[in-house]
């Protein structure tokens, strides 16, 4: 019998205000399993927003401040520098935000607080548009996907640029910590955010969340889905401490990229060309990846 | 009590250290930049005790002391013209999180052209945040109001952010003379901020949520009615402050000479200097002219202002700044005032001191006469009088 490695803890509540098989919904109750009750989420305009259910309610366990949809580098900063004036004593800080407050609109905050050192945990959870207004294109989106805004007519088909290479940008900062995250592997998940809570500085993570009304798919599918973005090599497991890059969940064979693709419906009218020029793309970011980790290992000798 | 030659900024600087903030944040502009570097020193020294948080926008500097203010912290940031409006959306969400910062603002033109010179279009596009809003004279008044504004903005019957304005240059780099009053003086005036609604690390707490249409409007309502208790809630807190300090600004509407006046100007911010010795001397040559000062714009002290106005037939109002509606936007807040009253004087909007131009004695004694002669009530753009300017029209 394999030994339960999640935390029986449970710091949401059930009566949220998800959508059934909602990724970002997973990606909370999974992080706050490793984090525990003395945490401050700030979240900003995002699915969170209504997930943690209306005024006078929470679907939360612990303290939750709502901030402007681009400044939640700024308000984890806020906070930090409160707990430290304060004197609150081992107080987890989150930013949970979205690939568009993220990516996009909270970029410049996100950057400010890297830079000042912020000792804290950003979170990007990242459904691949903005889905809280109704499926439109981010920075995030990858190529070929339909969105509201990147509609598929004519010559066009789905968002026509590559998906913004975030964890590149955060990297380039050199944080304390930064790794990708999958809710379909929960016990790489609850390490990362273990390992992450007791390293002091800025601390990044990536979160892959399915989001089923805005990549039509089947509700029940999102772990199936996640976990098949990881083993396609679509969305590559590892972390970096330090600056030292490890892939923590290896793929000897990645699967056919094709096997993602064709279950979801916004790249249901990609082209096989289509196909081949993701599976080369994604291909060559997992080598790349690879090199990367053989490198910094070597150097760590 | 020490006296210190500051200026206006090092006036900030010097109330944001007796008040004890905790938690610093902010942004380098012209001309507010030697008030956080003065803070930075206090910090570097020891004196001040405060996290001290160095952002790379207005945006963010709001944002950080919003959510330091949402953990129960005392706050102070500063900024001016760009830097300000580029916070306009944090604006409405510190007084939506009824978050009782202080923030020092320079009055600074609004580009474009590029004008650093004193103006209050910044404040002014700012005046419908649910800020209070004060607008200094000297850079005693400055150092003072801030800490004024500190027990105000969290006072039970309050709970919101404050603004304390000063004009740019006439005060930010102009040294006076202040009286700094003793830290265990200002300690009794004004106690560590007492946390309410605050975010507790542990408990199922959340600022800000969101609402449908049958909670939103009591929210607002909170506002406007704390609001509404500002200018009551400040005459507490200006005699405790003379108690204590021994000095008074004289409320939300100070007045001078206005007994039996024929004509009264109101003022804002530096200029009101400038028209109190120009009322001396048209008084001395028999002439019945007098002074209000707003000291306070939000909320609008309207009750004050109808009192004054019960024997007086003509109000000009001196506007630094001009937001195209019907006269200066201080003018406007002056005559919708005095519509619901039952003497209704007529009111003349001056429009002077626009992008750094100087409110001259001159410019007043003409403003008192416009006043005095009947004249229709009207806007003036005093500064296109000024004949002293090469304009690039005219």
């Amino acid at each position: 019998m394999a030994k339960l490695t999640i935390p029986a803890q449970e710091l949401m509540y059930g009566g949220h205000a998800a959508c059934p098989g909602c990724g970002p919904a997973l990606a909370m109750r999974l992080l706050l399993k490793g984090l525990g009750p003395r945490t401050l989420v700030s979240i900003p305009a995002c699915c969170w927003t209504v997930i943690a259910t209306p005024y006078p309610t929470t679907a939360l366990k612990v303290a939750v401040l709502d901030n402007a949809i681009e400044s939640t580098g700024a308000s984890i900063s806020g906070l930090r520098a409160a707990a430290d004036a304060l004197g609150l004593d081992k107080v987890n800080i989150v930013g949970f935000a979205g690939d568009g407050g993220t990516a996009d609109i909270g970029l410049q905050a996100l950057s400010g607080m890297l830079e000042r050192r912020t000792d804290a945990i950003y979170v990007m959870y990242d459904n691949e548009a903005y889905m809280n207004t109704g499926i439109q294109r981010s920075g995030a989106t990858p190529w070929g996907a339909w969105t509201t805004t990147t509609p598929v007519a004519g010559d066009l088909r789905g968002k026509p640029e590559p998906k913004k290479d975030v964890m590149g940008i955060v990297l380039a900062h050199r944080p304390a910590y930064a790794a990708t995250l999958n809710p379909a592997f929960p016990e790489d998940f609850n390490q990362k955010v273990e390992k992450a809570r007791d390293i002091v500085g800025p601390r990044f993570f990536h979160i892959f969340t399915p989001c089923p009304p805005g990549w039509k798919f089947d509700s029940a599918q999102t772990i199936a889905l996640g976990r098949l973005a990881t083993d396609t090599g679509v969305f590559p497991l590892y972390e970096v401490v330090e600056g030292r890059l490890r892939i923590t969940r290896k793929t000897g064979q990645l699967k056919p990229v094709a096997e993602y693709l064709s279950a979801q419906g916004r790249f249901r009218h990609l082209t096989p060309d289509d196909v081949t020029l993701i599976q080369a793309q994604v291909r060559s970011d997992w080598e790349r990846l690879q090199k990367r980790e053989r490198e910094d290992l070597s150097l760590a000798h | 009590m020490t006296a210190k030659v500051l200026s206006g900024n090092y006036a900030q600087s010097y109330a944001a250290l007796l008040a004890r903030a905790q938690v610093v944040s902010a942004y380098p502009i012209t001309p507010q930049t030697s008030i956080v570097e003065k803070i930075a020193d206090f910090v570097a020294s020891g004196e001040l005790h405060a996290q001290y948080v160095k952002v790379e926008s207005e945006h963010s500097a709001l944002q950080v002391v919003i959510s330091a203010a949402a953990l129960g912290a005392r706050t102070y940031t500063a900024t001016s013209s760009q830097g300000l409006l580029l916070m306009h959306e944090l604006l409405h969400w510190a007084s939506g999180m009824r978050a009782p910062i202080v923030m020092g603002v320079i009055n600074r033109a609004v580009a474009p052209p590029w004008n650093i010179g004193a103006d209050h279009t910044d404040t002014m596009s700012q005046r419908d945040t649910g800020w209070i809003q004060f607008y200094a004279e000297s850079n005693q008044e400055v150092l003072d109001t801030v800490l004024q504004a500190y027990r105000l903005a969290e006072h039970p019957d309050v709970r919101l952010p404050a603004m304390v304005t000063e004009d740019a240059f006439y005060l930010s780099h102009t040294v006076e003379p202040v009286d700094v009053p003793d830290p265990a003086v200002v300690d009794r005036f004004l106690p560590p901020r007492e946390p309410h609604a605050v975010l507790v690390p542990g408990e199922a707490t959340r600022l800000g949520s969101f609402t449908g249409p049958e909670h939103y409007v009591d929210f607002r309502h909170q506002i406007g009615e704390a609001m509404a208790r500002v200018p009551k809630v400040l005459e507490t807190v200006e005699t405790e402050f003379e108690r204590a300090v021994g000095r008074s600004h004289g409320g939300a509407l100070p007045t001078y000479r206005i007994d039996d006046a024929d004509a009264v100007l109101i003022t804002m911010g530096t200029s009101t200097t400038t028209a109190r010795s120009v009322v001396d001397e048209l008084r001395a040559s028999g002439r019945r002219v007098g002074l209000a000062k707003l000291r306070l714009f939000r909320p609008f002290p309207d009750e004050e202002l109808r009192r004054l106005a019960r024997g007086v037939d003509r109000i000009g109002v001196v506007d630094r700044s001009y937001t195209f509606g019907p006269m200066g936007p201080a003018a406007t807040e002056v005559s919708a005032a005095l519509y619901t009253a039952r003497h209704r004087p007529e009111v003349t909007s001056f429009l002077a001191g626009i992008g750094g131009r100087d409110v001259t004695p001159g410019e007043v004694r003409r403003m008192f006469e416009t006043l005095l002669s009947g004249a229709p009530a009207t806007v003036h753009w005093e500064d296109l009088e000024d004949e002293g300017v090469t304009r690039i029209h005219g």
